[in-house]
C-alpha cells in the first residue's frame, strides 16, 4: 500500500516517515513567516500534530507537501495573531540577520515598526511576497486563495505601510 | 502613486527587514513530536469538557436525570 494511503488510515510508521521526509520543508516555510527559529520549531511540531489529527480527511491522491504547507500557514497565522500584542515583534534581536547598515537605524526601526503594525494576514502575504520573494502561486496555494487575492493583500500591505511611514516621517 | 514608488518601498523594506538566509533545520524534531503526540492523546478536548459540564449541570438542576442517565448506560 502507498505511504500516503497508509498515513490516511492512521498507520503510525507512515506518519513518522512523512514527518521525517517533510519536517525540514515545513520548518523552512514557517521560519520564513515567523522569522524566529525557536518558534518555527514549535510551530512545525504543532503543524504535524494538526496533520496527524486530520489524517482521516487527507486525500492520498493529492500532494502531501501542499496540504502540509497550507496547514503550516494557518498555524503560523495563528501565531502571528497571538504575537500581535507585542508592539515591535520585528526588532533586530528577533530578526535572523540585522538590517542593512547602509540605511539609517531610525529608518530601519520605523519600517520594522510600521510592518509589525500590519494585520497578520497582510503581514504574512507581504513577508512571503516582498521580503522572502516566494512565487505568488505558491503563496496563493498555501493561503488557499487565488493569485489575484495574494496580489490584493500585498498591494493593501504596501498602501498601509506607505501611509504609516508617512505618519512616522519616513518618505521612501 | 506609481509602480516606481512601490518598487522603491519594496526595496527599502527588504533592506530594513532582510530575508531569512539559512532556513535549514538544525536538528531532528521527531523527539518533540513524540512528546506532543503523547500529550495530545492524553488531553481531553474542549468538547469533552463542555459535555461533562453540561451533564453535571443537568444533574444539579434535576437529580432524577441521573437515573435516566444510568438507564441509558
Amino acid at each position: 500500500m502507498e505511504l500516503l494511503e497508509r498515513f490516511s488510515r492512521g498507520e503510525p510508521e507512515a506518519f513518522e516517515t512523512l514527518f521525517r521526509q517533510f519536517q525540514a520543508a515545513v520548518y523552512a516555510w514557517v521560519l520564513r513567516i515567523v522569522r524566529d527559529r525557536s518558534a518555527a520549531e514549535d510551530l512545525t511540531v504543532e503543524t504535524f500534530w494538526r496533520i496527524y489529527r486530520a489524517r482521516a480527511r487527507f486525500d492520498p491522491s493529492r500532494p502531501f507537501e501542499a496540504w502540509a504547507r497550507r496547514i503550516a500557514t494557518n498555524v503560523a497565522l495563528d501565531y502571528l495573531k497571538t504575537a500581535r500584542v507585542e508592539l515591535v515583534p520585528w526588532t533586530d534581536s528577533r530578526a535572523e540577520r540585522p538590517p542593512d547598515p547602509a540605511i539609517r537605524s531610525e529608518v530601519a526601526a520605523g519600517i520594522q515598526r510600521a510592518f509589525s503594525e500590519l494585520s497578520p494576514k497582510l503581514r504574512l502575504a507581504a513577508t512571503l511576497a516582498l521580503i522572502e520573494q516566494q512565487p505568488y502561486n505558491e503563496i496563493a496555494e498555501a493561503l488557499g486563495i487565488s493569485v489575484a487575492g495574494v496580489r490584493v493583500r500585498v498591494f493593501r500591505a504596501v498602501q498601509k505601510l506607505r501611509r504609516r511611514l508617512k505618519i512616522l516621517g519616513i518618505e521612501p | 502613486m506609481n509602480r516606481h514608488e512601490n518598487e522603491k518601498l519594496e526595496t527599502l523594506l527588504r533592506t530594513a527587514i532582510v530575508p531569512i538566509g539559512d532556513s535549514e533545520l538544525k536538528h531532528d524534531l521527531w523527539p518533540q513530536m513524540l512528546v506532543r503526540l503523547e500529550v495530545g492523546v492524553a488531553r481531553l478536548s474542549w468538547f469533552d469538557w463542555a459535555l461533562a459540564a453540561l451533564v453535571a449541570a443537568w444533574i444539579l438542576v434535576d437529580p432524577q436525570t441521573i437515573l435516566a442517565l444510568l438507564y441509558q448506560l
